[in-house]
């Protein structure tokens, strides 16, 4: 056995270390999990989960980002099949060369498919579109067992596709899976931008606008007294060539070398503190329009922007960050504006702060997107009493009926996890029959003990 | 598992009537974790400030002076609790240097509770941390260790020894995901310490407990309580023998 590797999640906080082994091919993966240790087995995708999720102390971690192949793109059924190791921003690109788009693009196209599937992931359209796995038409997963099942929401075993959406890995291997796509005219998006002048106003606006496919709000929660949560509102549909610069009219498909889905290779270390933060916040805030309208950008810009920045983790320095993302159910508005206040009172160095509307949520019963507000933000890890600063908030989302979103956490107690996923058991029990030996086991699931 | 604001879910001290191995538990429990395992000889029951703090107590036999026992008693822990996030050890006698050089049998065995036990139980440990991926072992050491003294160096010749150790045992966990926090207390007014006329630079158990606690968070190698201790050693290991063996403390 080769040497155990040291990983943590995007977050970079409590490495833990295990081996890695990197399957190209279904059997590989097959082989990789028969020859478990004591301590279980894992699959890995980018490592983008903020957490623990991708990690399993002592084990073995499958590291999936080569199980790799053809794309298979059938417009005339509007599906794309992929093998899991895909990245969604390759996927994403490749599609829209022949007219097409994911239905879902979280935040960073450094995801896989296999990835998406497991945290479920959501985008600035989930008020209309729901989340990732709405719209899995049917995947392939390989159990511990050596089984390998085709699974999908109308298919046998329906539990089981819907235990492994949202099932943060711990169900099997994703190795395949097919996707419906949306048909676009452009690789552009119309974006209107507006200005609100505290959280209040930005809720207001939010709740109003909900025509809008695309909604996303970027909070300053430094900002201090009657400002507290202002914020830069954008909201998009997808470009029709019409929408479009005469320039880019000739080849609406066609993006600018710069706006392929890459980044610069730099990014300092330690960047991030109270006053950096702040003041980026205040230039943020500042640098953008009052109120625009109708403004083209490209699709990466729109979607991925901090993929701009190559290893943007770095930026909080040694320490690493947290990051901490809730949904509350509409009405529960105070939690919100409750949270951002005391952040505000307490003069944490909150950078990125995303607030978003939530939909309709999927069956999964691990999948994190409930209906009403869900609000993202990181935080320096080293910053002294932020254990107790977010256990409070933990209590208040718990109590408002809100949840946390397991890709993202790396601090909460089991028991509030517990709490907040009421259909834990009955995930537990679809799960122990695809994986009676209990070989999938990750730092998150023991730390939460979700199995 | 040490979450990342350094909370962790499992302590096992090794020495588990420990004054500063307890305060040190004490404050891991305050900071979230659930589940102790106090390992002492003929056991010792649960303090209640634990069990008011919400933590679920067992208790271990263990004898420092029987190594042969001591992978087995490891192995019991993890059945107790399951993986263990943080190990503390600080087991050890002090006893009195006119006493030893009375009685060479019994400086011998205070020296295999203070630096031999030490060895089996640290390695016993750190096999285990090797094995699941992750855990801190924190050795309590002593600034005694650091230049050992005429008037207790049995008792810091054992210290020396197990700082040594402890540093080696860091180097061969590097890169395994478990590490090792080497702790030198200055003098520390316990029930063990009690027959000893105070030191400069004194510092409580809970002094120590929250320099480990603030070592486990920024992921440091070691750390000195009070942190004056390290200026103050750097010079006292510069100064020359004939001054050194003549300092009554």
């Amino acid at each position: 056995m080769n040497r155990p590797t040291l990983l943590t999640g995007w977050g970079r906080t409590a490495p833990t270390a295990a081996h890695v082994v990197r399957p190209r091919t279904p059997a590989q993966v097959a082989d990789a999990l028969a020859q478990a240790g004591p301590r279980g087995a894992l699959p890995r995708g980018l490592g983008r989960s903020y957490g623990d999720a991708a990690q399993s102390a002592g084990g073995l971690v499958l590291d999936c980002r080569e199980l790799t192949g053809p794309v298979r793109l059938d417009s005339d059924r509007g599906t794309v099949t992929a093998p899991a190791g895909t990245a969604l921003g390759r996927l994403a690109a490749h599609l829209l060369r022949r007219g097409h788009l994911l239905p879902v693009m979280p935040g960073t196209g450094y995801v896989t498919l296999g990835g998406a599937i497991a945290a479920d992931v959501h985008g600035k359209n989930h008020h209309r579109d729901s989340s990732f796995g709405a719209h899995v038409r049917s995947l392939t997963l390989l159990t511990p067992d050596g089984r390998t099942r085709v699974l999908g929401p109308g298919l046998a075993d329906a539990d089981l596709f819907w235990a492994t959406v949202g099932g943060m890995g711990l169900t099997g291997v994703v190795t395949e899976a097919t996707v419906a796509v949306r048909p676009v005219e452009t690789a552009h998006m119309r974006v209107d931008t507006d200005r609100t002048a505290d959280l209040d106003a930005t809720l207001e606006l939010m709740s109003r606008h909900d025509d809008a496919h695309y909604s996303v709000c970027w909070v300053d929660l430094l900002a201090r007294g009657r400002s507290l949560g202002r914020g830069v509102l954008t909201r998009a549909h997808h470009a029709r060539p019409a929408d479009l610069p005469r320039a880019l009219r000739a080849d609406p498909l066609r993006l600018s070398p710069s706006h392929r889905l890459t980044a610069p290779p730099w990014a300092p270390s330690g960047l991030l503190n109270r006053w950096t933060a702040g003041a980026f916040n205040a230039a943020r805030f500042h640098g953008a329009p009052e109120r625009r309208r109708g403004e083209p950008q490209p699709l990466p810009s729109f979607f991925h922007p901090l993929d701009a920045v190559r290893g943007w983790n770095r930026m909080y320095g040694p320490h690493g960050f947290v990051q901490y993302q809730f949904v509350v159910p509409f009405g529960a508005e105070d939690v919100l504006t409750g949270i951002a206040r005391d952040l505000s009172r307490a003069g944490t160095p909150t950078f990125l702060a995303v607030l978003k509307r939530m939909g309709e949520p999927v069956p999964g019963p691990l999948s994190f997107p409930r209906p009403g507000w869900s609000l993202a933000m990181d935080l320096p890890a080293a910053l002294p009493g932020l254990a107790g600063l977010l256990h409070g908030f933990d209590e208040r989302v718990l109590d408002a009926g809100g949840r946390l979103y397991l890709a993202k956490d790396s601090r909460a107690r089991a028991e509030t996890v517990h709490a907040m996923y009421p259909g834990l058991p009955a995930w537990r029990e679809v799960r122990a029959k695809a994986d009676p030996a209990g070989v999938l086991v990750s730092d998150l699931a023991r730390r939460l003990r979700l199995l | 598992m040490r979450d990342s604001v350094g909370s962790v879910r499992t302590v096992l001290l090794l020495g588990g009537r420990s004054e500063i191995g307890l305060a040190v538990v004490e404050r891991l429990v305050r900071d979230g974790a659930r589940e102790v395992v106090l390992a002492a000889r003929g056991g010792t029951a649960a303090p209640s400030v634990l069990t008011a703090l919400g933590a679920t107590v067992h208790s271990l036999e263990f004898d420092a002076q029987d190594p042969d026992t001591h992978t087995a008693t490891v192995a019991r822990g993890v059945d107790l609790v399951g993986d263990l996030d943080v190990v503390v050890d600080s087991f050890g006698v002090l006893g009195e240097q006119a006493d030893y050089e009375a009685d060479p049998a019994s400086a011998a065995r205070a020296a295999a509770v203070n630096y031999t036990g030490h060895v089996s139980a640290g390695l016993a440990v750190a096999a285990r941390l090797r094995e699941q991926g992750h855990g801190v072992l924190v050795v309590v050491s002593s600034v005694a260790g650091v230049r050992v003294r005429r008037f207790n160096f049995v008792y810091g010749s054992a210290k020396a020894g197990l700082d040594g150790f402890a540093q080696g045992l860091a180097d061969s966990l590097h890169g395994s995901g478990a590490r090792v926090l080497v702790v030198r207390p200055g003098y520390v007014p316990t029930r063990m310490s009690a027959h000893v006329e105070p030191a400069p630079f004194p510092a409580t158990p809970g002094q120590v407990a929250d320099a480990v606690a603030a070592g486990l968070r920024s992921g440091a190698t070691t750390v000195w309580a009070p942190r004056v201790l390290q200026p103050v050693f750097a010079g006292m290991r510069l100064m020359p023998r004939a001054l050194w063996r003549r300092l009554g403390r």
